[in-house]
């Protein structure tokens, strides 16, 4: 089960238990139920109620994608089995409620990494598939959805439906949020690697001019590319920031000593951060000595440096719990893409949330490739932002409403994975295939079983 | 459904004229509230309300309610959850009455309990329950310092508040991790209708600032909200007074 659901004492009744998403804001109250079978799946959704169901991996949707006010919250994490692996061809079939740090320490001694994986590892199958996830690797290899080549579907109807590409329920289904069904298993195209480590440039970029300028012209060079940036820095250095890019590790790059075993998948974890921490932990003050120290800590210039990939793509992982040092008003994480040929529009918004002083330590700016089919699939090619904020920060909502208008007139979407406060009436603008998947959902399920808080709060 | 900041889609002020619900839910609507649900005794004031909060872009509907008819609760706030989920419920409704005749008048005074505290009983559960089987929204009641500590000018009003507030108290902790937030509102003297003609008392506020302070309550999910905040203080340091120098005091 997550870290962010807490069991209470049946009052009045209810069995329930309050669900909430990574940001640990707006939680709810439902009824958790953890399949352990197909059967059991099946059962519940039969069964959920008036109130619906929505399927749940490991939590880590930011905003309230994964929970669901008075209905039922199928927790898939109970259905994890490795069914198959193609270690020639490098397909692997395995349960939804797989995550993709498991899928690594199975399939990495064999020589395969997953296609696409975003900042975190603790992700699930089925929430990679249903959020159409992105990674460092999008210019290149595009979202999650690309490297399915099937997934089996659990409707409303109680029927197991196979899923292929091409189709519009796979389309709907990727990137759909969890709303079209229960995925219950997929099969999966994977990357070869011929070591588990990464080589990985560091560079540094003095402005936010200099560093689109940077990733415009070379990353093509590089299959991994991300770039953090400091958002406290204002003035002449606004949008500075450090290039992190990279690829996998050749056999030849490593070292006589680890050439002997260089596959080997290995993580480190430092203590969870505690359970209750002091609020305003995260000021103005702390972040801004913290983003200095760290871009001056990052060296000018530095290349082939070897890294693991637990270190090169998932850092946070090592701290569990790490979404708690926000506090109980926990924080919103706000990610926005806009096209190629607006980066006026970018600037613009990075000078506005410099000018604003949003204590953000982890902000980070990407290029994105070619997009794939889903309907409310997030990625289109161009700039893509995110950043944390907490949510406690006065006047946040109101702050973050004008910076989605910027994002919607400037053709740009808000990735819905993260979102807990889009005013709905701009989903339409910034999805232009919302009524496509509104209408399948209509046919598909026409009682709305499917239903979650995001459901509702966007009328999806 | 609520946003991360907890400000509520859906809206429903049981007590539909009242000037610090409606500062609240202009508020509201300039943020998140679309569907507004004002509940009332029917009048061209609660029409005249709802037009105001149309005018801001709302859909509002109105709703024959009446506090002081508990057996009709049920079914009057039955239909409005019916609907659709409420995300905020807004227990505005009260009365101040006028503490000489209410005393030289015990029905009068009884009148002013009904309303205040036997009606906001029966409200205040029949919504909690909607509330707990949706799995999320708020409950917002509007108590008053009045409750803090009887005195001698309005304790008929204030042994009302001081009812009402015990009970959303109670209440709050039967429904602590049900999803449902239930938050007290604890305003000195507000500048209203109820209030005109009255001598003022330090610290004044008003309708704008009760909303203000609604708005960030709900933000951080807290259980209690002074306005102005000073009154916390100031009340933690009045509740402990001896009565002998209370009942002394020009207040």
């Amino acid at each position: 089960m997550s870290a962010d659901t807490d069991s209470v004492p049946d009052v009045m009744g209810l069995d329930h238990t309050t669900v909430s998403g990574w940001g640990r804001t707006a939680p709810t109250a439902a009824r958790l139920i953890r399949p352990q079978t197909y059967e059991e799946a099946a059962a519940a959704v039969r069964d959920c109620g008036a109130r619906g169901g929505i399927p749940r991996g490991l939590g880590r949707a930011y905003g309230d994608a994964a929970q669901n006010a008075g209905g039922s919250v199928l927790d898939m994490t109970g259905l994890d089995r490795v069914h198959a692996i193609d270690a020639d061809g490098g397909t692997v079939l395995c349960d939804a409620g797989v995550s993709l740090h498991r899928l690594m320490e199975v399939l990495l001694p064999l020589g395969w990494f997953v296609p696409v994986t975003p900042g975190t590892r603790y992700v699930t199958v089925g929430g990679a598939i249903g959020a159409d996830i992105h990674g460092k690797n999008h210019h290149v290899s595009g979202s999650f959805s690309r490297h399915v080549l099937a997934f089996e579907l659990l409707t409303s109807d109680g029927e197991i439906r196979t899923v292929i590409p091409g189709t519009p329920l796979f389309d709907a289904t990727a990137g759909g949020m969890g709303l079209t069904g229960v995925i219950l298993t997929a099969t999966i195209r994977l990357q070869p690697v011929e070591t588990s480590l990464m080589s990985v440039d560091t560079e540094r970029a003095t402005d936010l001019d200099d560093l689109m300028a940077r990733l415009a012209a070379t990353d093509h060079r590089y299959r991994y590319s991300v770039a953090w940036i400091d958002l406290l820095a204002r003035g002449a250095s606004t949008g500075r920031a450090v290039l992190t890019r990279g690829d996998h590790a050749p056999l030849d790059a490593l070292p006589a000593r680890t050439r002997a075993n260089p596959l080997s998948f290995r993580t480190s974890r430092f203590p969870s951060a505690p359970a209750v921490l002091p609020e305003g932990l995260l000021t103005r003050t702390t972040v801004g000595l913290f983003n200095e120290l760290w871009y001056h800590k990052a060296p000018r210039a530095r290349a082939g440096q070897l890294q693991r990939i637990s270190a090169f793509f998932h850092p946070l992982d090592g701290v569990p719990h790490w979404n708690r040092v926000y506090g109980r008003g926990g924080f919103v994480q706000y990610q926005f893409v806009v096209g190629y040929g607006q980066e006026d529009a970018l600037r613009r918004i990075v000078r506005r949330i410099s000018e604003r002083r949003c204590p953000s330590f982890l902000a980070v700016l990407k290029r994105f490739g070619e997009s794939d089919p889903g309907w409310l699939s997030f990625p289109v090619p161009g700039w893509t932002l995110a950043l944390d904020i907490p949510a406690g920060l006065p006047g946040l909502g109101a702050f973050l409403d004008e910076l989605d208008e910027e994002v919607a007139t400037a053709g740009g979407r808000v990735y819905l994975a993260k979102d807990a406060r889009l005013r709905p009436e701009l989903l339409a603008a910034m999805y232009p295939r919302l009524d496509d998947f509104r209408a399948l959902r209509a046919e598909l399920d026409p009682h709305g079983v499917f239903t979650s808080d995001l459901s509702r709060r966007l009328s999806l | 459904m609520k946003d991360a900041f907890g400000l509520p889609q859906s809206l429903l002020v049981l007590g539909g004229t009242s000037e610090i619900a409606l500062a609240t839910a202009r508020r509201l609507i300039a943020r998140r509230t679309r569907t507004v649900w004002l509940a009332g005794r029917p009048s061209p004031a609660l029409e005249e309300a709802a037009g105001q909060l149309r005018g801001l872009g709302a859909d509002v509907h109105t709703v024959a309610f009446d506090a002081l008819d508990p057996t009709s609760h049920e079914a009057v706030l039955g239909k409005v959850f019916a609907e659709g989920d409420i995300d905020m419920v807004l227990l505005a409704f009260g009365l101040l009455g006028d503490q000489a005749r209410d005393e030289r008048e015990p029905e009068a005074a009884v009148r002013v309990a009904q309303t205040n505290y036997t009606g906001a009983i029966s409200a205040g559960l029949v919504c909690a329950r909607a509330l707990q089987s949706q799995g999320h929204g708020s409950l917002v009641v509007m108590s008053s310092v009045a409750g803090e500590r009887a005195r001698r000018a309005n304790f008929i009003y204030g042994s009302s508040k001081a009812g009402l507030d015990a009970f959303a108290q109670g209440l709050g902790d039967a429904l602590h991790g049900t999803g449902v937030h239930v938050m007290v509102v604890r305003p000195g003297f507000v500048r209203t209708r109820m209030t005109a003609g009255l001598p003022e008392a330090p610290l004044a506020t008003t309708p704008e600032a009760v909303a203000t302070a609604v708005e960030l309550g709900l933000r951080r999910r807290s259980e209690t909200v002074w306005v102005p905040g000073a009154l916390r203080v100031v009340m933690a340091a009045l509740r402990h007074l001896p009565r002998g120098v209370f009942r002394r005091l020009p207040i």
